[in-house]
């Protein structure tokens, strides 16, 4: 008995201390920390070395571009880095003015010489920089990263004096500013970097708590694998008396119920994503905290044209008008919105709607292909990889057996296996999608080029790219974007693959957050955002 | 004494070397390499980075290269996270796997132990019969069940524990986590304690003690404790070994920073140097839980004992 008095004694007390404790919200509110839920563990943090969304959110906070974030608007360029820009009248020459008190997070000051540092750290091929494309917009950018050119001197990219930076560009681009806002444009620091190993040392301790030196609003203060990344407010950054956040500590949760549960619980402001099956009960129970922003991403099923069948257009477009989107949309994947054509909104760029539900031409075109009533046609099956896209393909799998009467299986890999097996066009169909750097349709269409390494369909098309080339050296804004719309219609008049669904971010906001309205790029400026209880 | 314990350590290291030797090669033989990534990067860029880590070598090469460096202590660089020894991953996730793992190992003992053994001693009553029921429905009930509705109710309903987290073991993160993992562990614990006491129950011995009036607490605990608990120390050892190693269920449930996610992640990421390291650890582990669970049996047996030396 004295047993199972001292057992119900200790769970008493620690359950009183527990309900008397404020959840770690409203600590953190008084606190000014903001409680991130980040969606996964980051590769790295240094710039030069990543690819993934995850990693941009907290590089974003520690690091800052020419051209800054704005939180209202993704459209406007607000100042960052750089004070003031102009360019030539065909758009192939920027110089950018750097704001002189522009400091590093040690009180050194940031300079032209260290955007250059960053840009040769970023294209020498030793670096083996895995997002070094992003800057193949510079003149011999990409002849210096594959070797060809070997002094760097021959890369558009000078700095004029220490606060003057100019960029010579290989073609017209007129939405360079926008483009800079990328964490692959972002300076680092030459004395940190080069105190702690060579320029091209792929990992050194530069980029490690308590090394890291940055030029955003925060710096890194530390970091646990699956736990953790904090960092703190810069009192260096140039803006930090407007920086109203004493830090923001990112939770690298994977599982999106847990992620929802320890938002529920107090446990964190603002989550990654809500679980689709969980949208309708936020809406209904947590109405003023559930948001469903618009998001620069497009999900389609990539086609292998190389395969028979699949390699006429009469089977793609049959394959396309038996999907009904807008059900897709309603019941699975809920806050998306149904694609009427490849690319989501991206402001002036209006490419005409083409997709649609038509199961009576669907089959129509699918006879005309040789497969009346969908006899003949092949076993097909729709490639997946692991997360949440289960749903997604039976509800596919579903349609085609309804509307064309044909079988396609579903063959689920891990992702490993799944990005290799499109990298081999070792698939029939497979279920992806792709989310945009920056709001200009070249960051969705450039992709779909001969050999480009996230093509994987088999399809190329030489007037498609006839087009880009023309667009590209366009330099009326309104006309390049014109040709763009054209080209975009040629490939949903062929569709290599087959857009069903843009994307949303679906997740949670406390009330208490302020600064967070809907950004297409989902690029909230750190320094922008408020805490009020 | 000596000679078993130098003798199943040899035989450890051999083992050891054959696990490693397996999994190096099972690594290679995946269909896919590492450095994946939704977007793709060019090939002259992978190239790079493939010969930075030396997996353009022959694999002969690669694993002369890789069992000299593992000798010698070094288990290499992360391939999925960009560079980072591994050892520093290690070093960092096992302690929080122990720390639960231990926590989880010791509460499973506190219940299942007395569990079995009251089952044992008032069989068939209904006491057994609640407990053992409780104990099939621990063994039934997967962790992903348990886990998630303990953090509903407990956690985001009645707001007594945090959901998930760890802020560096902080008693209150331990708790959900902690029970979840051991509920499974002692349900087994229970029904093999009550299995272990009813065999030795029923032994002559034991009719000879009540024959002569010895009471049935001294019986119970005296007489058959040791006898009794001898299928469930043979248990306790590899269990424990297994529940240290991370439990990818309970850490992606409660957001633990422990070595099993580690293990998936590096896996579905072909991240050799990360995935060896692991299974190594892993594999010393269940070699010393093995042989900690045979000298704990050599003790409570003396069969075994003679049989031994």
């Amino acid at each position: 008995m004295t047993i199972l008095r001292c057992i119900i004694l200790t769970f008493t007390t620690i359950l009183l201390v527990n309900c008397q404790r404020e959840t770690q919200v409203e600590k953190a509110n008084r606190d000014k920390i903001l409680l991130v839920g980040n969606g996964g563990e980051p590769k790295a943090l240094d710039p030069h070395l990543v690819t993934g969304v995850i990693e941009s959110k907290i590089i974003s906070s520690l690091f800052e571009g020419l051209v800054g974030d704005d939180a209202e608007s993704d459209s406007v360029m607000r100042p960052g880095a750089a004070l003031t820009w102009e360019h030539n009248p065909d758009f192939t020459e920027w110089i950018f003015h750097l704001r002189p008190e522009g400091k590093w997070s040690d009180g050194e000051t940031v300079t032209a010489h260290d955007f250059v540092f960053s840009y040769n750290r970023m294209l020498h091929p030793d670096t083996a920089a895995p997002y070094v494309e992003m800057l193949y917009f510079i003149k011999n950018a990409e002849e210096f990263n594959r070797g060809k050119v070997l002094d760097f001197e021959q890369v558009g990219v000078k700095a004029i004096d220490d606060f003057t930076l100019k960029f010579f560009l290989k073609e017209p681009v007129p939405y360079l500013p926008g483009v800079t806002r990328h964490y692959t444009w972002f300076p680092v620091p030459k004395h940190v970097v080069l105190s702690y190993g060579k320029m091209t040392d792929r990992f050194t301790r530069w980029s490690e708590p308590g090394n890291m030196v940055g030029n955003g609003g925060f710096v890194l203060s530390s970091w646990r694998l699956h736990d953790h990344v904090k960092v703190v407010k810069n009192p260096f950054y140039w803006d930090a008396a407007n920086v109203q956040l004493n830090g923001v500590t990112y939770l690298p949760i994977e599982n999106f119920y847990t992620e929802t549960r320890a938002y529920l619980a107090g446990q964190l402001h603002v989550t990654y994503q809500l679980p689709p099956d969980l949208v309708d009960k936020m809406r209904a129970e947590y109405p003023k905290e559930i948001r469903e922003d618009p998001y620069v991403g497009s999900r389609f099923v990539r086609c292998n044209v190389t395969r028979p069948g699949l390699d006429q257009v009469k089977v793609r477009m049959a394959l396309s008008y038996a999907i009904d989107r807008k059900q897709l949309c309603d019941t699975i994947l809920k806050g998306y919105e149904a694609a009427d054509t490849y690319s989501p909104d991206l402001g002036d760029y209006k490419p005409e709607s083409v997709l649609g539900f038509d199961p009576a031409k669907a089959k129509q075109l699918l006879a005309e292909a040789g497969y009346p009533d969908g006899k003949g046609f092949p076993r097909y099956s729709l490639l997946i990889g692991s997360g949440g896209t289960r749903a997604t393909s039976e509800a596919l799998q579903a349609m085609w057996k309804d509307n064309l009467n044909i079988l396609i299986d579903i063959k689920a890999l891990d992702s490993g296996s799944y990005i290799t097996a499109q990298q081999k066009l070792d698939f029939d169909l497979a279920l992806a999608g792709w989310v945009g750097d920056y709001l200009d349709p070249t960051t969705f269409l450039l992709m779909w080029t001969k050999g480009n390494g996230n093509n994987n369909t088999g399809w190329s098309s030489e007037a498609f790219e006839t087009m880009l080339d023309e667009a590209a050296h366009n330099q009326d804004a309104a006309q390049r974007l014109r040709i763009f719309e054209k080209a975009e219609k040629l490939l949903m008049d062929e569709q290599p693959i087959i857009p069903f669904a843009w994307q949303a971010k679906t997740y949670l906001l406390s009330p208490s957050v302020k600064g967070w309205p809907p950004l297409l790029l989902d690029n909230h400026p750190w320094t922008a955002v408020r805490l009020e209880k | 004494m000596i000679r078993f314990i130098t003798g199943r350590l040899l035989q450890g290291i051999l083992v050891l070397w054959v696990l490693f030797t397996l999994t190096f090669f099972l690594v290679k033989a995946l269909p896919y390499g590492p450095f994946q990534s939704e977007k793709a990067m060019p090939d002259h860029v992978k190239a790079k980075i493939i010969a930075y880590y030396g997996l353009d070598q022959p694999v002969s090469v690669q694993y002369k290269r890789t069992l000299k460096n593992v000798l010698s202590g070094d288990l290499g660089l992360s391939t999925r996270l960009e560079g980072r020894p591994v050892d520093e991953v290690l070093h960092q996730a096992f302690p929080v796997s122990l720390q639960i793992g231990t926590l989880a190992m010791v509460l499973a003992l506190l219940i299942g132990i007395p569990a079995g053994v009251i089952s044992a001693a008032r069989k068939n009553s209904s006491i057994d019969f609640m407990l053992m029921t409780g104990a099939m429905i621990g063994l039934c009930l997967p962790s992903f069940i348990i886990g998630p509705v303990l953090a509903e109710t407990l956690g985001r309903k009645l707001l007594w524990f945090p959901v998930m987290g760890w802020a560096a073991g902080e008693y209150q993160f331990l708790i959900l986590p902690v029970v979840t993992l051991s509920l499974g562990t002692a349900a087994y614990l229970a029904r093999l304690t009550r299995a272990g006491m009813l065999d030795t129950l029923s032994q002559d011995f034991v009719r000879t003690a009540r024959a002569k009036g010895v009471s049935g607490v001294v019986i119970l605990i005296k007489h058959c404790m040791r006898g009794g608990l001898v299928p469930a120390a043979a248990f306790i050892g590899p269990a424990y070994a297994g529940i240290i190693s991370g439990s990818v269920v309970i850490e992606t449930v409660f957001q633990i920073p422990g070595i099993g996610r580690h293990f998936i992640k590096a896996i579905e990421a072909a991240d050799s140097p990360m995935i060896t390291g692991i299974v190594l650890l892993y594999g010393s582990f269940i070699v010393l839980g093995n042989l900690a669970s045979d000298l704990l049996n050599l003790w409570l047996n003396p069969r075994m004992r003679n049989a031994a030396s």
